[in-house]
């Protein structure tokens, strides 16, 4: 098991590295002189001299990924060129929201798509299933931004029951109950991702049950209850565990959609908006986040399906 | 025979509405007896088996006939539904070891699973523990916390045989427990199953298409042909004189090792589908004795004083009744 643990780390570690060059190579692909580019036309020479050199531009390409690596490995991520604060503290003002949606999206995801699709295999082919089905095929082939109107025209705008954007931290007046301007987007993050959730466990419940060991399990006599959480539910999230990894991915491309929809001041927000201020630092910086974050996850993913699985070897 | 255990009469098992795959099958197995059912793949042996244990597939169900197990009705009971109704006492092991084990669960816990669910007195891990030994595992203690992917095919199928007596079964079904196995391991878990029927005083119904088993490990054969049975009798008997042009054709193709001719025979054709079945006898269309009243009508079952049956118009080794 530890061999297994420090060997998958190991390759993260690699893939992380590999990673990072193309990071850091990023700034360096942009057409012409990066300096101007971010500053636009009316930038002064003193103005362009001043970043050239907060950007270690003038130093040998090697020493500068050197630097800068060293640098994002000490925490420190580099200044933001709009705000002119660090790069760490933009990211950080917009986390609370975005590790709040996504933590939201996840209970969605697990708590709706799970149970659900165990529903619907166990009344396979009548009208719940069908039903169930169809739904989640429709849900997956929505975009997430149109999911997104129409629960705002329908549960804001129409009924007033949550509001339609913004978010004000739960630290601040309102406390918890600030948790509802984070519904809506959360429901519609999390709405084509269940879906695929859904879909999959269903998948896999309907093919374990086919298996001759639920057969073995029914002939013993146990309740009908028991053969399905105990033998085919826990064989079945053998496949949807391994699909987390996607999902983790996906969330990532669409929160960004999601947090412009909805005018939430997350990461997401933060890294559209640096694009446009051609804010590099931040991009960088914000992608090198995502970037640990999806192979943390992935051996994360990698290690519970060995553990949930006796035949993995783990040498 | 003394009062038969499990008493299976005029099973009919359908798929859909009106497409039979087992037609009136009727046998009896009495207590410390095995009954070997043979029959070429396709004949409905394992539908049958699967009738009487409640697990019959989607689609599948029993549109005729009774299952009795010591006298109590279970032909429509799914196994849960017997063991709260008292009459559970009826378990089966499967042709595939491979695949009948779950392969996340530890063997200890898929046994004690049924251990806790047929004997509320016993302590699981004892038990699991007395079961493993029944079945010759050695070293059961440790065993116990093998995942299934750890044990060879004949291990397995032990383990299969320890849960399926986890219920202290009157009756076992085996269907076809060694054709997945090693010649050696095969020899070895027959011994095992007739081992544990004279001990346990236990009913077997096994299930093969391997007429050599029958002869070794049976007390009474039954042949099966094309959903039904064509010929039941006891082994010895039976295998001196076979009634019915089918069980002679099979005994024909078993290899005869003073024989020098190294093709064997065979039965020509294929035994039909349950779909093609069509009236008379269904054995008409391969058999060398056929007549015209063959092909139509019910055929009548022909009886010796031996306790034989078949179902046959002209049956060999039979003086035709006056
Ligand atoms: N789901 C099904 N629907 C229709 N026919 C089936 C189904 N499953 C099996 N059969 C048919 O039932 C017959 C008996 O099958 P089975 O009992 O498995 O035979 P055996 O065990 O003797 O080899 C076969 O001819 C097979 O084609
Ligand atoms: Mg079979």
């Amino acid at each position: 098991m530890l061999r297994y643990v420090i060997r998958r780390t190991g390759a993260a570690i690699m893939t992380l590295i590999a990673a990072s060059i193309v990071i850091f190579a990023f700034i360096h692909l942009i057409p012409g002189d990066p300096v101007y580019v971010m500053l636009g036309d009316g930038a002064t020479p003193d103005q362009v001299a001043a970043l050239r050199a907060r950007l270690g531009l003038d130093e040998p390409v090697v020493l500068q990924y050197l630097i800068w690596a060293g640098n994002a490995l000490q925490g420190d991520l580099g200044h933001s060129v709009f705000f002119e604060t660090p790069v760490t503290q933009v990211i950080a003002d917009g986390a609370e929201t975005s590790i709040l949606l996504a933590t939201m999206t996840m209970v969605w995801i697990v708590g709706f798509g799970i149970p659900v699709g165990v529903l619907a295999a166990m009344r396979q082919g009548r009208w719940v299933d069908q039903g169930l089905s169809g739904l989640a095929m429709l849900l997956a082939s929505v975009p997430t931004f149109w999911v997104g109107l129409y629960l705002i025209l329908i549960f804001a705008a129409g009924l007033g029951w949550f509001p339609s954007s913004g978010y004000p931290s739960i630290f601040e007046e309102g406390g918890l109950a600030n948790l509802r301007y984070l519904v809506l987007p959360s429901i519609a993050l999390a709405a084509p991702n269940a879906a695929l959730i859904l879909r999959l466990t269903r998948a896999s419940m309907l093919d374990v049950a086919r298996e001759d060991y639920v057969r073995t399990a029914r002939a013993k006599g146990i309740s009908p209850t028991r053969v399905v959480v105990r033998h085919i539910l826990r064989n079945a999230l053998l496949a949807v565990v391994s699909a987390f990894g996607f999902t983790f991915a996906a969330l990532i491309s669409e929160a960004v959609v999601t947090e412009t929809v909805f005018a939430l001041p997350g990461v997401g927000r933060t890294v559209v908006q640096s694009i446009l201020r051609r804010d590099y630092p931040v991009i960088q910086g914000v992608i090198l986040i995502i970037v640990c974050l999806y192979l943390v996850i992935n051996l994360l993913v990698d290690l519970s399906y060995r553990m949930l699985d006796p035949r993995v070897e783990l040498e | 025979m003394n009062t038969p255990i499990l008493s299976v009469s005029d099973l009919v098992v359908s798929a859909g509405r009106n497409l039979q795959i087992v037609r009136g099958t009727s046998f009896d197995i009495g207590p410390g007896e095995i009954l070997g059912l043979v029959g070429e793949s396709g004949c409905g042996k394992s539908m049958t088996s699967l009738a009487a244990m409640g697990l019959l597939p989607h689609g599948i169900g029993v549109t005729g006939g009774k299952i009795l197990l010591n006298g109590a009705d279970i032909t429509h009971l799914a196994p849960h539904q017997r063991v709260k109704q008292g009459c559970g006492r009826i378990a089966m092991v499967f042709q595939e070891p491979m695949t009948s084990l779950n392969p996340v669960l530890r063997i200890g816990d898929q046994i004690k699973e049924a251990v806790r669910v047929h004997d509320r007195t016993a302590s699981p891990p004892a038990r699991a523990r007395e079961l493993l030994d029944m079945v010759r595992i050695p070293d059961a203690a440790h065993q116990l916390d093998a995942f299934p992917h750890e044990l060879s095919g004949g291990m397995r199928q032990r383990v299969m045989i320890a849960i399926a007596l986890a219920c202290r079964p009157a009756v076992l079904i085996a269907d076809e427990p060694t054709t997945a196995l090693d010649v050696t391991v095969q020899r070895q878990v027959l011994g095992l199953i007739r081992e544990l029927c004279d001990s346990l005083d236990m009913g077997v119904l096994f299930i093969t298409h391997d007429l050599g088993v029958v002869a070794q490990l049976a007390d009474r054969v039954a042949v099966m042909y094309a959903g039904g049975l064509v010929e039941t009798g006891d082994v010895v008997p039976l295998f001196a004189a076979p009634l019915h042009p089918y069980t002679a054709g099979l005994m024909a193709c078993l290899p005869d090792p003073t024989s020098d001719d190294p093709l064997l025979p065979t039965i020509p054709g294929s035994a039909p589908r349950p779909d093609e079945i069509k009236d008379g006898c269904p054995f008409a269309p391969r058999c060398s004795r056929v007549q015209d009243r063959c092909r139509r009508g019910p055929v009548p079952v022909a009886f010796n004083d031996l306790g034989q049956s078949a179902r046959c118009h002209f049956p060999l080794n039979h003086e035709v009744p006056a």
